[in-house]
C-alpha cells in the first residue's frame, strides 16, 4: 500500500490529495465488496446449517469460500491491485502467506502421525 | 478520465518535498506489521487445529457454540469493514464530518461485537466451559480473545484518531493515521473470516 496510481475512483482525483498516498476506492468498489462479501457468508452457512454436504463437500465449500472472501477484501478494500511496481505489499503479502501456510499445513501433518499422543 | 486523473496524481507526488514519501513509507512499515500479525494469528490457528479434538471429556465445540449470536457478530464486523471503507472515501473528498460520522459507525459496530464475545464468553464460562477445561478449550480461548483483544485494542485507537481529527482536521498525518486503522480493520476482518469458518464453521458441521 505504500504506492498507488490514482486510478477507479471519480472526483477524488482531482482533489489535491497528500500523505499516505491513498487515493483509490470508489463507493461502487466498496458496495460490491460489501456484498460480495456478504454472499460468500451466506453460502457457507447455508451449507453447514442445512447439513447439505457430506463431511468433505462441506470443508471444501468452506475453505474455498473463506479464501474468495479474503481475496475480494483484499481486492475491494485493501486494494492490493492498485499497487504500483515495485509491489512490496504483495510480496511481503506472499513471504507472509507462506510462512503461515508452511506452520498451519507442517502442524497439521506432522501432528496426524504423532504416534505419541494417540 | 482515470488514466488522466492518475497521470496528474503522478506529477503531483514528484513534485512534492520528502514528506509524502516519509507518510507512505510509515503506511507500508504498518503493513509489514500486519503481515507479521498474520504469522501471529497463524499459530494459533496451528495450535487450534492440531488440538480441537482434545476435549478431555469436557464440552464439545459442537454443544457449545450458539450459532445465532456468531452470525450477528460476523455480519456486524463485515459491515464495520465496509464502513471503515466509506470513512476513508469521504476523507478522499475532503468531508471530514463524513469521515468522523463513519469512523463512529465503524467504531459503534465494533463496540457491539466486542459487547457479544464477551456475552459469549461468559456463557461458556457459566456453562463450566472454562480455558482450564481442556485443550480444545485453551486453544479456543487464546485464539477467539487475541482476535477480540486485536479489536479492542482498535476501538480505543480509532477513538483517539477521531479526538485528533475534531481537532486537527484532515491532515496529511491524520490522513495516514485513518488509512492506516482502516487497513487494520480490515485485516481484523479477514482475521475473523477464517475464525468464523474454521472454529465456528467446522466446529458446528
Amino acid at each position: 500500500m505504500a504506492q498507488h496510481s490514482a486510478k477507479g475512483h471519480g472526483a477524488a482525483g482531482d482533489h489535491d490529495v497528500h500523505g499516505g498516498g491513498h487515493t483509490h476506492g470508489s463507493f461502487k468498489s466498496y458496495t460490491i465488496g460489501f456484498l460480495l462479501s456478504i454472499v460468500l457468508t451466506i453460502i457457507p452457512l447455508v451449507v453447514v446449517l442445512n447439513g447439505m454436504l457430506e463431511r468433505t463437500g462441506t470443508i471444501i465449500v468452506l475453505l474455498v469460500t473463506a479464501v474468495l472472501q479474503f481475496i475480494v477484501q483484499l481486492l475491494f478494500f485493501m486494494h492490493l491491485n492498485e499497487e504500483e511496481k515495485p509491489r512490496y505489499n504483495l510480496m511481503t503479502l506472499i513471504l507472509g502467506l507462506v510462512i503461515v501456510l508452511t506452520i498451519v499445513l507442517a502442524s497439521m501433518w506432522i501432528m496426524a502421525y504423532n504416534g505419541v499422543a494417540h | 478520465m482515470a488514466q488522466a486523473s492518475a497521470g496528474a496524481h503522478q506529477g503531483h507526488e514528484h513534485g512534492h518535498d520528502g514528506h509524502h514519501d516519509i507518510e507512505s513509507m510509515r503506511t507500508f512499515g504498518f503493513w509489514i506489521f500486519l503481515i507479521t500479525d498474520c504469522i501471529l494469528f497463524g499459530t494459533l490457528f496451528a495450535v487450534y487445529i492440531v488440538l480441537h479434538g482434545n476435549t478431555n471429556g469436557g464440552p464439545t465445540a459442537d454443544e457449545l457454540f450458539a450459532m445465532p449470536g456468531i452470525i450477528a457478530s460476523t455480519f456486524i464486523l463485515l459491515t464495520s469493514s465496509y464502513t471503515s471503507g466509506l470513512a476513508v472515501l469521504s476523507m478522499n473528498k475532503g468531508n471530514v464530518k463524513g469521515l468522523i460520522g463513519w469512523l463512529i459507525v465503524t467504531a459503534l459496530l465494533g463496540a457491539s461485537f466486542i459487547a457479544l464475545e464477551v456475552t459469549e464468553f461468559v456463557h461458556m464460562v457459566h456453562e463450566g466451559a472454562t480455558i482450564g477445561t481442556s485443550a480444545f478449550l485453551s486453544s479456543f480461548y487464546t485464539l477467539v480473545g487475541t482476535h477480540g483483544l486485536h479489536v479492542s485494542l482498535g476501538l480505543v485507537w480509532m477513538i483517539a484518531i477521531i479526538l485528533q481529527l475534531s481537532r486537527r482536521g484532515i491532515t496529511s498525518v491524520t490522513k495516514r493515521k485513518v488509512n492506516v486503522i482502516s487497513l487494520y480493520w480490515h485485516f481484523l476482518d479477514v482475521v475473523w473470516i477464517f475464525v468464523f469458518t474454521i472454529v465456528y464453521l467446522m466446529g458446528v458441521m
